[in-house]
C-alpha cells in the first residue's frame, strides 16, 4: 500500500483514523467540508494540501472534536483507533484527546497561555498521570523536551511563552503532544508561522518522531514543499472536498485533477526560470458546494455536467497504485 | 518599572493641578464678589473678610493662584469658614468612616460579582447565563440612592432589623457591623453587576483564545480551563477596574451616607455645600480627586505587575 | 503557495455605509428579538409617551397644594395618594417624567453639539492642543462626578441650568474623545488626502465625512448615558441641589418622601419606581442598540 520507510505493513492493519463521507457546516447553512473520505494507517504520514478556506483546518479540528459549538458534523464514519467519534459524548471525546490523537497548532506563539509559566502548563496537560508525583512529572517533561532538542529545558519550564522563540515553542508543543503517546498526531500548518530554517528543523523532527515513536501524522499544509518533504500520501482539498488523493511521488509526477495541475503550475519552486508571466488560477476560491464540482467555475476543461453532478471518485492509478481523482474528465 | 511609576505619578500630579486650577477659577468665573459667590449671601462680613484674607483676594489674580497652589503643595487646604478648623484635619477625622464603608461594599460586591460571573460562564448560553446577564445590567442601571432608600424602607423602617441611622456605637463592633450592612449593600449592588459582566466577558474571551484550544486538545476538563486559566485572565481585567472603581466608591458613598445619616466624607461635603462653605468643598473635592488618581496609579501598576509580558517589558 | 483571488477593492473611498437609515429597520427588529432589547424598548417608548403627554395624563395640577388632603393614602381620587403638602403623587410622578426627560435630552444634546468641534480640534489641530485637550478631558473624568456637581452647585446655586451644566461637563469628555479618535483615523485615509489635493478645505471635508461615521457610536454612547444622566439629575434633586423643590421631579418626590419616611412609605416608593424603570429601560435599550449596531460584538469566533 504505502511506501512509507518505517511502515512494517501487517496484513490488513486497522486504520488509526478513518473518515467516511464526513461533512461539516457552520451555523447549519455554511458548508465547510463536504463528503470527505480519508484513512490514515499506523505509522503513515498523510498530508492534506489546499488553499485557505478549502476546509482543511476545519477537517483537522474535527478529528479531535475541537470544532466550535456553531459547527455541525455529519457522515458515515469518523473513528479514531476504531472508536466512533460522531456519536461520542463530550466526555468520551475528552478521554480520546491526547492518547488517541494529539494536535499541534499553526501559531506556536498563541499555543500556550501567556500568563502562566510553561512548566505549570505542561504539568496541567499531564493531568491523566494521577499516579505520578509532581517531581516525576517534571522529570518526564524534561526528558520529552530534551528529546525534541530544546536547549536548556529546565530553564524553559520557569519561562513564560513570550520569552521563547516560535521555533522553540513549537518544539515544546510537539514534546507535549508526544508525552501523550498518541496514535495520531494532527499537525495543523505547524511550520507556517516559522521562518525557513526553523521549518526545516521542525519537519526533520517530525520525521524522527515517526521513526522513533511510530506515530501516524496527519499533516495539514498549504505548502507543496512541506508536503513533498515528509508525506507518504497526500490528499488535495478544494472547496471542502478532497479532489485527488494518492502517493506523494505519484501525484507530484502525474497530477490528474485540473485543480491539482493548476496548483502545481503556480508553485514558485516549480515555475521555470525565465517565465514572463506568473501562472495564476483565474477567478476566486468559491464556497464549498454540495452538488457539482467546486472547481467548475475556474476549470479550464469544464464540462456541462460539472455544475450539476458531483464527479465520481475514480481510481486513476496505473496498476495497483492507489491514486484517486474526483473529476468528470477522469471518469470512464 | 520605576520610570513607568514615575510617569504615572507625574500625570496624576498634572491632573490634580488642573482640578485645583478649575476649582480656583470657577470661583472667579461667576460674576459678583467672589466671597459672596463662595460663601453665599447670608455669610457674615467677618467670614467674608477672613476668606478674602485666606485666599489673598486683594492680590492680582495670578498671584492669588500661585498662593493657592503654594498652600496646597504644603498640604494646607485652608480653614473651615464656620468653625475655623483646618480642612485637612476635618477630612482626616471622617475619612476612616468612608474608607470602611468603601472597603466593606467592595469586599462583598467583588466576591459575589466574580462568583456570578463564573457561574454564568460555566452555564454559558443557558438560562442561568441569561438571567445573570439581565440581572447584572439591571444592578448597574439602578441608582444607588434608590437602592439605599428602598433598603432603608424595608429593612430599617418596616422590618426594623437593622439600624437606620449612624455608624454604630463607637467601640461596639457588632453595632458598627450592623450599621454597615445597608449602606454597603446600596453601594455594592451596582458593582456586583459590573464585576459579574466583566468577569463573564473576559472569561468568554479567554475561552476563545488559542491556548484554551490547546488545553482542550489534551483533554483538560472545561472546569480546569475555566478556573485555572480563564479566571486568571478575567481577574486581571477585574483588578484594573477595581482600583479605579475604589476611587469611584468613595464618592458613591455620598448618597449612602446622607440617606443613612452616616458620618463620612460625602456627608461632610454635602453639609459644606448646604452651608455654603466653599473652602471645605474645595478641600474634599481635591482629596477625593487625589484618592481617585492614586487608585488609578495603583491599578496601572498592579495590572502591569501581574501580566508577565508587561512586567518584563518595564 | 498557489493562486489566491484578489480581495475587495483596496481603493474603496466610501465612508458612508449605504442605507444607514434603511438598515435601521433591521436594527429595530434585532433589538426587539433580544430579551434585553424587548424590555428596554418597551420601557423607553412608554416613558417617552408619558413625558410627551404628561399634561394630558396627569389628573391634577402637580403643584396644587391642598393642606386638607396631606399624606392621603391611595384611593380612586388619588391613585398614589398625596404628599405632605397634599399634592397628588400620581400627577407629580407623571409630570416628573417630563422633567427628567427634558433635562436629560437637552443636556445630552448640548454635550453632543459641544463635543463635535472639540473632538475635531483635538484630532485635527496641532499636537500640543490635542495633548492639552486630552489632559483636560482626563482631569474632568477623574473628577468624581458628584463631587464636581456639588462644587458647581455651591457656586451657581441649584436649578435646572446648573444640573445641565454638570451633566454637560460630565459627558463632553467621552464624546469628544470618540470624535477625536474618528478624526485621527479619517485624517490618515487616502481619500481625504485625495480631496485635499483637489483644494477642498480639510476641516470641511473632515466634518462632512466625520458626521456619518461618528453619529452612530455617539448615539449609542448617549443612549447608554441617559440613565446615568437621569440618575444624576434625580440625585442632585434628592439632595435639594437640583431642580427647584416645587417643580415635580422624581428626585424631589424622593426628597419629600424621605423626610416623612417614618410615617408613610408611599412617596418614596412612588418616586423610586419610575426612576428604576427609566434607568433600566434606557440601559437595556442602549445595550441592545450597541449589540445590534456593533458588528464586532455580534460576530462569532471560528477556529
Amino acid at each position: 500500500m504505502t511506501p512509507g520507510p518505517a511502515t512494517a505493513t501487517p496484513v490488513n492493519p486497522a486504520p488509526v483514523l478513518e473518515l467516511a463521507d464526513v461533512s461539516i457546516s457552520y451555523s447549519g447553512i455554511v458548508p465547510a467540508v463536504v463528503g470527505v473520505d480519508l484513512m490514515v494507517m499506523p505509522g503513515e504520514i498523510v498530508g492534506i494540501i489546499g488553499e485557505s478556506g478549502s476546509g482543511k483546518s476545519t477537517l483537522a479540528h474535527s478529528v479531535l472534536g475541537l470544532l466550535p459549538d456553531s459547527a455541525q458534523i455529519s457522515g458515515k464514519t469518523l473513528s479514531l483507533n476504531g472508536i466512533d467519534m460522531l456519536g461520542a459524548s463530550e466526555q468520551a471525546m475528552r478521554q480520546l484527546r491526547g492518547p488517541a490523537a494529539a494536535m499541534i497548532f499553526q501559531n506556536p506563539m498563541t499555543t500556550f497561555s501567556p500568563m502562566h509559566k510553561l512548566g505549570r502548563q505542561l504539568m496541567d496537560l499531564l493531568w491523566r498521570e494521577r499516579g505520578l508525583s509532581n517531581k516525576e512529572k517534571r522529570q518526564k517533561i524534561l526528558k520529552a523536551l530534551q528529546d525534541v532538542g530544546l536547549p536548556d529545558p529546565a530553564a524553559r519550564l520557569e519561562a513564560y511563552p513570550f520569552q521563547l522563540s516560535g521555533g522553540m515553542l513549537q518544539r515544546v508543543a510537539i514534546a507535549a503532544a508526544l508525552l501523550m503517546r498518541p496514535s495520531l498526531l494532527v499537525a495543523d500548518e505547524p511550520t507556517t508561522a516559522l521562518d525557513v530554517t526553523m521549518e526545516a528543523q521542525i519537519l526533520h523532527l517530525m520525521h524522527e518522531i515517526r521513526r522513533n515513536a511510530g506515530v501516524s501524522i496527519l499533516m495539514i499544509s498549504h505548502h507543496l514543499g512541506v508536503i513533498a518533504e515528509i508525506c507518504d500520501r497526500v490528499a488535495v482539498m478544494y472547496a471542502g472536498r478532497i479532489v485527488e488523493e494518492g502517493p506523494v511521488d505519484v501525484i507530484f509526477a502525474d497530477p490528474r485533477h485540473p485543480y491539482t495541475k493548476a496548483l502545481f503550475a503556480c508553485e514558485p519552486a516549480l515555475i521555470e526560470t525565465g517565465a514572463t508571466r506568473l501562472p495564476v488560477i483565474g477567478g476566486e476560491v468559491p464556497r464549498p458546494v454540495r452538488i457539482g464540482c467546486g472547481f467548475a467555475g475556474r476549470c479550464p476543461q469544464v464540462l456541462e455536467c460539472c455544475c450539476n453532478a458531483t464527479p465520481p471518485w475514480v481510481a486513476v492509478g496505473a496498476g495497483n497504485v492507489s491514486h484517486f481523482s474526483r473529476c468528470h474528465r477522469s471518469a470512464p | 518599572m520605576t520610570s513607568f511609576i514615575m510617569r504615572r505619578i507625574g500625570l496624576a500630579a498634572i491632573i490634580l493641578l488642573i482640578v485645583a486650577i478649575l476649582l480656583f477659577s470657577m470661583m472667579h468665573l461667576i460674576p459678583g464678589d467672589p466671597t459672596v459667590v463662595a460663601l453665599g449671601p447670608r455669610s457674615t462680613p467677618e467670614m467674608r473678610e477672613a476668606f478674602r484674607e485666606m485666599m489673598g483676594l486683594d492680590q492680582p489674580i495670578l498671584k492669588q493662584l500661585a498662593l493657592f497652589l503654594g498652600r496646597l503643595a504644603e498640604g494646607n487646604l485652608g480653614e473651615d469658614v464656620w468653625s475655623k478648623r483646618p480642612v485637612l484635619t476635618m477630612i482626616f477625622e471622617v475619612l476612616p468612616y468612608t474608607a470602611t464603608l468603601a472597603v466593606a461594599s467592595f469586599l462583598w460586591a467583588v466576591t459575589l460579582g466574580i462568583l456570578l460571573g463564573c457561574f454564568a460562564v460555566v452555564h454559558h448560553g443557558k438560562w442561568p447565563d441569561w438571567l445573570i446577564g439581565i440581572l447584572s445590567v439591571g444592578f448597574v442601571a439602578v441608582p444607588s440612592f434608590v437602592v439605599a432608600l428602598y433598603s432603608l424602607l424595608i429593612f430599617a423602617v418596616s422590618l426594623n432589623w437593622l439600624p437606620a441611622i449612624g455608624a454604630g456605637t463607637p467601640g461596639d463592633f457588632i453595632s458598627q457591623l450592623k450599621a454597615l450592612v445597608l449602606p454597603s449593600f446600596a453601594i455594592g449592588l451596582g458593582w456586583v453587576g459590573y464585576v459579574a459582566r466583566l468577569v463573564r466577558a473576559a472569561m468568554i474571551e479567554a475561552m476563545g483564545e488559542n491556548y484554551t484550544r490547546t488545553l482542550r486538545s489534551f483533554g483538560v476538563s472545561e472546569r480546569r480551563i475555566i478556573f485555572r486559566y480563564a479566571l486568571r485572565q478575567a481577574l486581571i481585567a477585574v483588578l484594573s477596574v477595581i482600583a479605579i472603581g475604589f476611587g469611584g466608591l468613595l464618592t458613591g458613598s455620598v448618597f449612602a451616607e446622607i440617606v443613612f445619616s452616616r458620618p463620612g466624607l460625602g456627608k461632610m461635603t454635602y453639609d459644606a455645600v448646604m452651608s455654603r462653605n466653599y473652602p471645605l468643598v474645595m478641600g474634599t473635592v481635591l482629596v477625593t480627586s487625589g484618592l481617585y488618581v492614586t487608585c488609578m496609579i495603583i491599578a496601572d501598576v498592579v495590572t502591569a505587575w501581574i501580566d508577565p509580558r508587561v512586567r518584563s517589558a518595564l | 503557495m498557489a493562486v489566491i483571488g484578489i480581495d475587495t477593492n483596496p481603493l474603496q473611498s466610501q465612508t458612508r455605509e449605504p442605507g444607514w437609515l434603511r438598515r435601521s429597520g433591521r436594527v429595530v427588529s434585532d433589538i426587539f428579538h433580544t430579551p434585553l432589547g424587548g424590555i428596554g424598548i418597551t420601557l423607553v417608548v412608554l416613558i417617552l409617551v408619558v413625558a410627551v403627554f404628561a399634561q394630558w395624563i396627569a389628573p391634577y395640577n402637580p403643584t396644587a397644594i391642598s393642606v386638607k388632603e396631606r399624606l392621603a393614602g391611595p384611593s380612586f381620587t388619588h391613585l398614589l395618594g398625596t404628599d405632605q403638602l397634599g399634592r397628588d403623587l400620581f400627577s407629580r410622578v407623571i409630570v416628573g417624567t417630563q422633567t427628567a426627560m427634558m433635562v436629560a435630552i437637552s443636556a445630552l444634546s448640548i454635550a453632543l453639539v459641544a463635543a463635535l468641534p472639540l473632538g475635531l480640534i483635538a484630532g485635527y489641530g496641532p499636537r500640543w492642543l490635542d495633548a492639552a485637550l486630552i489632559l483636560v478631558f482626563d482631569s474632568l473624568s477623574s473628577l468624581p462626578m458628584i463631587m464636581l456637581g456639588l462644587a458647581i452647585v455651591v457656586l451657581l446655586g441649584p436649578g435646572i441650568p446648573t444640573v445641565i451644566l454638570v451633566i454637560v461637563l460630565y459627558s463632553v469628555p467621552s464624546y469628544a474623545r470618540l470624535v477625536r479618535t474618528q478624526t485621527l483615523s479619517l485624517k490618515s485615509r487616502d481619500f481625504i488626502k485625495a480631496e485635499q489635493a483637489m483644494n477642498a478645505s480639510t476641516p470641511r471635508i473632515l466634518f462632512n465625512h466625520l458626521l456619518p461615521n461618528v453619529i452612530g457610536p455617539l448615539l449609542i454612547l448617549a443612549c447608554l448615558d441617559i440613565s446615568t444622566v437621569i440618575t444624576l439629575e434625580a440625585g442632585l434633586s434628592f439632595l435639594g441641589l437640583g431642580v427647584k423643590p416645587q417643580v415635580p421631579s422624581w428626585g424631589n418626590i424622593l426628597s419629600d418622601g424621605f423626610s416623612v419616611i417614618r410615617s408613610t412609605a408611599l412617596p418614596v416608593i412612588a418616586g423610586g419606581a419610575p426612576l428604576i424603570l427609566a434607568t433600566i429601560g434606557f440601559t437595556f435599550f442602549g445595550e441592545a442598540l450597541r449589540d445590534a449596531l456593533d458588528p464586532k460584538l455580534a460576530r462569532e469566533r471560528k477556529p
